[in-house]
């Protein structure tokens, strides 16, 4: 890389939130045509890092400067107008207007006092004929787009402000392939004409498809700068979670746990027969047995959330029957799966309700005293030890009991959320996508916990998008398809190509 | 690492363009059936009395309720951003106390409307500081208007004050000829010119795309640079000025200041720009929709003139009817837009 003046310099920045250091001493180069990988596992610093470069956060010291000038940025607008353009996962543009507005919203050419919509019309459609986009029609609603177009549109609109800075924050992960070869080539279009680039994603195979260079965080202090073609995965990922490769061994391991017998004279802790629900899921017939974890296997909106919700009461199912430990018994709604002992983990962390404003300790607290009843009060000394107990068994990080929810990254949350849980001792725990969007570190962890718990006899119901990971931890996988249950594999010794030709084939 | 994510599904599809269609059109859909019902309702009293089809009735529709028309464009100004203002009924009654009493102690009439309009706009740019400063809901701010603007009317007088100023009491008569032995008030032409000002200013104005780009997502319309704290401010002061036009108005059209008036008027306003089409989470709706909303709560009024053996209450109990029935209606398409 030839040295020259960096688009973007942060030197020595450090934020801080009660009870939470985000960010201490780092340091980021940013250079014109490059695209930039930020690495590091939830709770790195990375999303705070790119807040602090787009205004959503104000630093509390170091220095950022832009194209060689000095910049303090308190709102977004400042930073977009020293040319630093954003894209977020959560693709932040409005539903309600049309793809032109949206491209210019705020921007509009006009005359005499009145937005020119011709020109709004004429502009649009340059911008995305130069990103080969002719095919979207710039007078359609944006909500009528999937999220990747959104996406799309969400770039356009930083080419069309002639942004300097390109941030992406996990573009991917709600695209399909194709979906993603597309970004990837306006990615690199865009790289080309010299704008710099900053990419985040949890995908390492992305990262160095795309990437030239990488800056690694680690618990808010930088790592280490380095090119991508220099960095093997193996020494990107230990750098990363700062051990060296113990976890990722035990990650390649096979489950070496004994399997629950599911044999004559046991029976099962929830049983469902040809169990669905008009316009949701049909056809599931599904044990599971007690210490047995079921793993759910198929694409991204095949039905697998459905069955869970179906199993845990918060869709109502029109056919079918479900049996618990034997015997018949409909499940109204989820406040009747609670009391029968069933856990639902959802996909959605922010929707499940953890309390964002109240500490670690007292989102755990508050399903405790729920599970114990409101009379009966829990002592302070009882509360510290097994708050402790959690964050132990779960590495919570920061391990402090009274830092705020909110402050934590996605996946420490994600590891209260399941704490919640266990404190309330479910026989049947569904976990939908527990491992979703954090780092291999948690992914480990919660993969362990996972059998740990079944060896304790408990029954869960696995469901993740990453084969490997539905193979690494069930005893057995139910595959479905086209929103319904196509096949039930034993998991002795199947490969992941077993399963996607079931998936594919949809035959035994 | 091969996640199955990043594999084509199967199920997802692309919606199709003639589904496009469908949901482009659905943003139409709620006015569009306010109009159709208004025609209908039209129609029907056609049907029933023959001298309801007359062009005057229909002016009259508008001569009666300029202040209702303002107050819904205010209003609509408010509920595009997510907002609602609580307050109007009562600044219109202040509206009409002030003017009503400074006109009995002698001042110049345009004195007199200058002051309240400043009145009316700076009580609205102060509710408006407020909600974004403090980040208080707009209900329980403006509710707090709400008390404030009818105790300060109470403070004023108790009494019904009446307005015999020459100014009043000519725009109070004057009518303007139209072809056909129609005519309308004055008071019609300045409702109809702040209705077209509103509608250029919300489609063809930054501060306008703003208004719907706030009510769309807030937090979008923030990252995105727009100035969404100036404009939510504005957008109350806007409110309230149009509250003390509307005060104005109403003063033309009753000639006198009463602390008791106008009550329940601002829930008029509301349920005018949800019948129109406005979602009340904002971002989506029209503000000549937000007409035809005050033009239908009009023509249930005009029936229940026309019939004469019902109580005046029924208006409400119609009006409470309709609003269910397009709350409803509105749940359906945005359902159906999904």
């Amino acid at each position: 890389m030839n040295e020259i003046v960096p688009v973007v310099e942060m030197t020595d920045i450090a934020i801080g939130f009660p009870g939470v250091k985000a960010l201490d001493g780092v340091d980021f180069r940013l250079f014109q045509g490059e695209v930039h990988a930020l690495m590091g596992e939830n709770g790195a610093g990375k999303s705070t890092l790119i807040k602090a470069l787009t205004g959503v956060y104000t630093i509390d010291s170091g220095t950022i400067t832009v194209l060689g000038e000095p910049k303090r940025f308190s709102t977004p607008g400042e930073s977009q107008a020293a040319g630093i353009s954003t894209v977020y996962q959560e693709v932040n543009l409005c539903p309600n207007l049309t793809v032109e507005e949206n491209v210019l919203l705020g921007r509009e050419p006009r005359r005499r006092g009145s937005i020119d919509w011709k020109g709004v019309r004429s502009r649009t459609r340059a911008v995305l004929a130069e990103l080969q986009l002719d095919h979207i029609d710039p007078g359609s609603l944006l909500s009528t787009h999937s999220i990747a177009i959104q996406q799309l549109i969400a770039i356009a609109r930083s080419v069309e402000i002639n942004a300097k800075v390109l941030i992406l924050d996990e573009p991917t992960s709600s695209l399909d392939a194709d979906e993603v070869n597309q970004l990837f080539r306006v990615i690199r279009d865009l790289r080309d004409r010299g704008v710099a680039i900053l990419f985040v994603s949890h995908f390492l195979e992305q990262v160095y498809e795309i990437s030239d260079r990488m800056t690694v965080l680690r618990n808010g202090k930088l790592v280490g700068e380095y090119l991508t073609r220099d960095l093997s995965r193996m020494s990107l990922i230990s750098k990363m979670i700062g051990k060296d490769m113990e976890a990722l061994a035990e990650l390649d391991q096979a489950p070496a746990r004994t399997r629950a017998s599911n044999g004559a004279g046991v029976t099962p802790f929830i049983e469902a027969q040809g169990l669905g629900r008009k316009g949701s899921v049909s056809d599931v017939d599904l044990s599971i047995y007690p210490g047995e974890v079921v793993g759910l296997a198929g694409l991204l909106g095949a039905g697998r959330t459905e069955i869970a919700r179906l199993f845990f009461g918060a869709d109502k199912a029109d056919e079918g029957t479900i049996k618990l430990k034997g015997a018949s018994q409909k499940i109204r709604s989820p406040r009747t799966a609670i009391d029968k002992r069933i856990g639902f983990c959802s996909e959605d962390r922010k929707e499940e309700g953890l309390i964002g404003d109240l500490t670690v300790r007292d989102n755990l607290v508050l399903a405790m005293q729920a599970s114990k009843g409101w009379a009966r009060r829990i002592p302070r000394r009882v509360q510290d030890q097994l708050v402790a107990e959690y964050i132990e068994a779960l590495d919570i990080r920061p391990a402090n009991p009274d830092a705020l929810i909110r402050n934590l990254s996605g996946g420490n949350q994600q590891k209260v959320l399941l704490a919640r849980w266990l404190v309330t001792h479910p026989e049947l725990l569904i976990l939908d996508e527990p491992t979703r969007g954090i780092d291999i570190g948690a992914k480990t962890q919660i993969q362990k916990l996972v059998n740990q718990l079944a060896a304790d006899g408990m029954s869960i119901l696995f469901i993740s998008s990453e084969l490997e990971e539905v193979l690494r931890v069930s005893d057995r996988i139910a595959v479905i398809k086209d929103r319904a249950m196509v096949a039930e594999i034993n998991n002795d010794g199947v490969s992941v190509e077993d399963v996607m030709t079931v998936i594919a084939g949809g035959a035994q | 690492m091969s996640p199955l994510s990043t594999l084509t599904p199967l199920t997802l599809k692309k919606p199709s363009p003639a589904r496009n269609r469908l949901r482009g059109g659905a943003r139409y859909a709620p006015t569009l059936a306010t109009v159709g019902l208004f025609i209908a309702m039209f129609a029907v009293g056609a049907g029933m009395y023959p001298s309801f089809l007359s062009g005057q009735v229909f002016l009259n529709l508008f001569i009666d309720n300029t202040f209702l028309i303002v107050l819904a464009v205010g209003m609509t100004f408010v509920i595009l951003t997510g907002g609602i203002d609580l307050s109007v009924g009562a600044v219109v009654a202040l509206s009409m106390m002030v003017s009503a009493t400074l006109l009995q102690q002698g001042w110049n009439p345009g004195a007199v409307i200058v002051l309240v309009l400043l009145i009316g706009g700076g009580l609205g740019l102060l509710m408006g500081l407020i909600i974004q400063y403090f980040d208080i809901q707009p209900f329980i701010v403006t509710l707090a208007g709400m008390f404030l603007a009818r105790g300060l009317c109470y403070v004023i007088s108790l009494d019904s004050i009446p307005v015999n100023e020459a100014f009043f009491t000519g725009m109070a008569q004057a009518q303007i000829p139209l072809p056909g032995d129609l005519f309308v008030s004055p008071g019609v032409l300045l409702a109809l010119g702040i209705v077209a000002a509103a509608f250029f200013v919300l489609h063809h104005t930054r501060f306008g795309r703003t208004v719907y780009a706030i009510g769309g997502n807030e937090h979008s319309a923030m990252l995105m640079g727009l100035p969404v704290k100036a404009t939510k401010i504005l957008v109350y002061a806007l409110s309230g000025l149009c509250s003390a036009i509307a005060g104005i108005l109403f003063s033309f059209y009753s000639l006198s200041g009463y602390s008791l008036a106008a009550q329940g008027m601002e829930l008029d306003a509301i349920a005018a720009v949800v019948i129109g089409g406005t979602l009340l989470t904002g971002g989506t709706g029209y503000v000549l929709g937000s007409v035809v909303g005050v033009l239908v709560l009009g023509i249930v009024q005009t029936f229940i003139a026309y019939d004469g053996t019902l109580s005046s209450w029924w208006t409400k109990i119609v009006i409470g009817g309709l609003l269910l029935v397009f709350i409803l209606l509105q749940r359906l398409f945005a359902r159906k837009a999904r």
